[in-house]
Formats: C-alpha cells, structure tokens, sequence
C-alpha cells in the first residue's frame, strides 16, 4: 500500500518524498491502520481538514463495500458442511499468521536486528546481543499484567507507554 | 443475530467500543484480537465462541483494506447489520481520524519528540505481547490434530522465512480443506460433529 500511496503522491505532486517519510512513521507510531493515517495524512497537508476527511472516507470506503458485499453471503453459508471444512483449513493458517505478526513486530520493538535464521539462532546462544533488555522487561511485564491479572489491554498499552518513557526517556 | 430490532442504543455502543479498540490498536490489526475478545465477547457478549472472532479475522486478511477496518465492519455487521457495520467502522476509524489530523495540524515533528519515542517503544513491546496472546488462543482453538498443526507451522515457515504474502496460505489452508471435504467423509463429519456440539 505504502509504494502505491508514493506513486500517487508523486503524480500529483502533493507533498516532498522527506514529508513522505516523515508521514509514514507517524502512521506507524499513532493508533489505527497504517494505510488509514497515512491517507488521512497526506490528505491534510495537500488540502487541509477536508482533504484530510476526504482521504480518510476514501481509503475506507472499498473496504467497507467489500465486506458488506462479502458477510451477506458469508452468514448465508455458515453451516454449510464444506464451508466448516475449508475454515478448518484456514484456521490454522490465521493463528500461524498471527503468530507471524508478533515476530514482524517483535523486529523493530524487541530484537536489535533485522529477522533471519542468523537472529532466530541468536535469540537461544546469545540472547543478550540481539535483545533489547528494557524492551523484553516491558514486554513480559504486560504478559503477566494481561494474563495473570486479566488487566484490561487498554490499560496494559496505557501503562507501557508510561514505562517506555521511564525506561527510554527519564532513565 | 441478524434479526434483531437495531435500535439507537445499541448502535451508539457498539460505536463507543470501536471508537475505543481503534483508539488503541497500535502495530497492525492482529494486536486488536485481545481488544475485541474483551469487549465483543467478554463485555458486551455480542458474539459468543470465539472461532467466529478467527473466521472474522481470515475473511479480514483475505481482501484488500486494512485488518483493522475489514474484522470491525464484519463484526458490526454481525451484531447489528448493515447500519451496524457502518457505525463499527465509523468507530473504529475515527480515533486516527483525529489523532492525525491533529499531529498534522499542530504537531509536524511528532516522530521526532523523544518523549513520543520512548512512549511509543514501550507500546511496541506490550503489542508483541497482545499478540502472541492472541496466537496462543487461535492456536488452542483452530489447531486440534496433526493436520491443523502441520498448515500452522507451514504458514508461519512460508510467511517469516520465504516472505510469502499471506493471502496464499490462507488459499493454501482453504483448499487443504476443500481437499478433506471431496476426498474424506469421516474426516468431515469429526469436524462439523465439533462444530455442532459447539453452538
């Protein structure tokens, strides 16, 4: 999504590549969809609020068609026996992805390298080289405060915003 | 589910707790998993067993948009329909709505603020940790034999080491399945049998 954001901006020569950058990692580091900040974004320092608005409502809209299109037949063909055997199969696919996800995450939040085999090894040998010590210490702090004390998620993100400033910034 | 009288109230909750997971879901949509799980169904009880919150997510990641967007639509559609996958949507998109709009107003060097950073590497650790969370869960729930556990570790293999886009192990998944309901009729019936016994 971020090459075809780039391309558009481009073309219509609504912002510098350096205001490009800038914006991507603000979409990363504030709550939402990535594609969804960035838009909205860009929208604004071409147009101002309503360029920002009409960005957002535009990256959003195909979206929601597509579902709404989609859950109509999805909820008609539930119980269906051959749908049950294909989320059978996709199931499975979903937690692997997930658990994909956490690693891709893990890479710019909690290891100090890029992911490779080289990194997978590491992590077990020398785990102090590859591992962000505070980051690991926030990181099994919010497991514990999720799993043990049922603490609610938003509370959990809430406190380690907290801890990153006193860990990252005061300390 | 679908049937129910839509009525105003409903409809404004159901807003309020998008509006509240999209004002935290930090680092992509799977990290709302556990954010949803305690809302929709621990809290609000809108939806029951928690292999509808995955097929939610599979369909979510199988068509273009972002996770976050596509899983909230299709779980406002199944609390409250139409109206309700549009105000789930409205919700879950407007905290980045506002958040960005004023960072680029006011705030140009966000990124830059160490303040901001620290907090936001702090944040990041916790996401891994709603992750995995929510990967544990999905895995108890959707990897019950060997066949299931096999597809996992292919997918987790195909996507981190050989960098291939999601999409093609989920079609790899949904036809393992097809696969299972032409070739093995036992098989199929242990699977519905489940899924029966569940609802």
């Amino acid at each position: 999504m971020i090459p075809m954001i780039e391309k558009e901006i481009e073309r219509n020569r609504w912002l510098s590549a350096a205001e490009f950058f800038d914006i991507i990692a603000i979409a990363e580091m504030t709550p939402g969809p990535i594609a969804v900040n960035s838009a909205t974004f860009v929208g604004y320092k071409a147009v101002g609020l309503l360029g920002g608005l009409f960005a957002t409502i535009g990256v959003s809209i195909p979206s929601l068609v597509l579902i709404l299109i989609i859950s109509r037949y999805f909820f008609k063909f539930q119980n269906h026996p051959l749908n049950t055997a294909m989320f059978y199969g996709i199931r499975p696919v979903i937690a692997g992805l997930i658990t994909t996800a956490a690693f891709f995450v893990a890479e710019t939040a909690i290891f100090k390298d890029e992911l490779s085999m080289d990194l997978l090894i590491k992590i077990f040998s020398q785990p102090l080289q590859v591992i962000n010590i505070k980051s690991i210490f926030i990181f099994i702090i919010s497991l514990v405060a999720l799993k043990k004390f049922k603490l609610h998620p938003i509370l959990t993100i809430a406190l380690s915003g907290v801890l990153g400033i006193l860990l990252f910034y005061v300390f | 589910m679908l049937n129910k009288k839509v009525n105003l109230k409903l409809l404004i909750e159901i807003f309020i707790t998008f509006f509240k997971i999209g004002a935290f879901t930090f680092g992509g949509g799977y990290a709302m998993i556990p954010l949803i799980e305690r809302e929709v169904i621990t809290n609000k009880g809108w939806i029951k067993n928690e292999e509808e919150i995955i097929d939610v997510f599979a369909v979510a990641e199988s068509i273009p948009g972002a996770i976050a967007i596509n899983s909230s639509t299709f779980v406002g559609y199944k609390i409250a329909g139409r109206v309700g996958a549009i105000v789930a949507a409205c919700g879950v998109i407007l905290p980045s709505f506002i958040t960005i709009t004023l960072i680029a107003a006011f705030f140009s060097k966000f990124q830059d603020n160490p303040i901001v950073k620290a907090a936001f590497m702090g944040i990041r650790s916790t996401v891994v940790a709603l992750i995995l969370m929510a990967a544990i869960k999905v895995g108890k729930k959707s990897v019950k034999d060997k066949i299931s556990a096999v597809i996992s570790i292919v997918t987790i293999i195909l996507v981190l080491v050989l960098d291939i886009h999601a999409i093609f192990s989920i079609v790899g998944g949904a036809i393992v399945g097809v696969i299972i309901y032409y070739t093995s009729p036992k098989k199929v019936a242990q699977i519905t049998g489940k899924g029966d016994e569940e609802n």
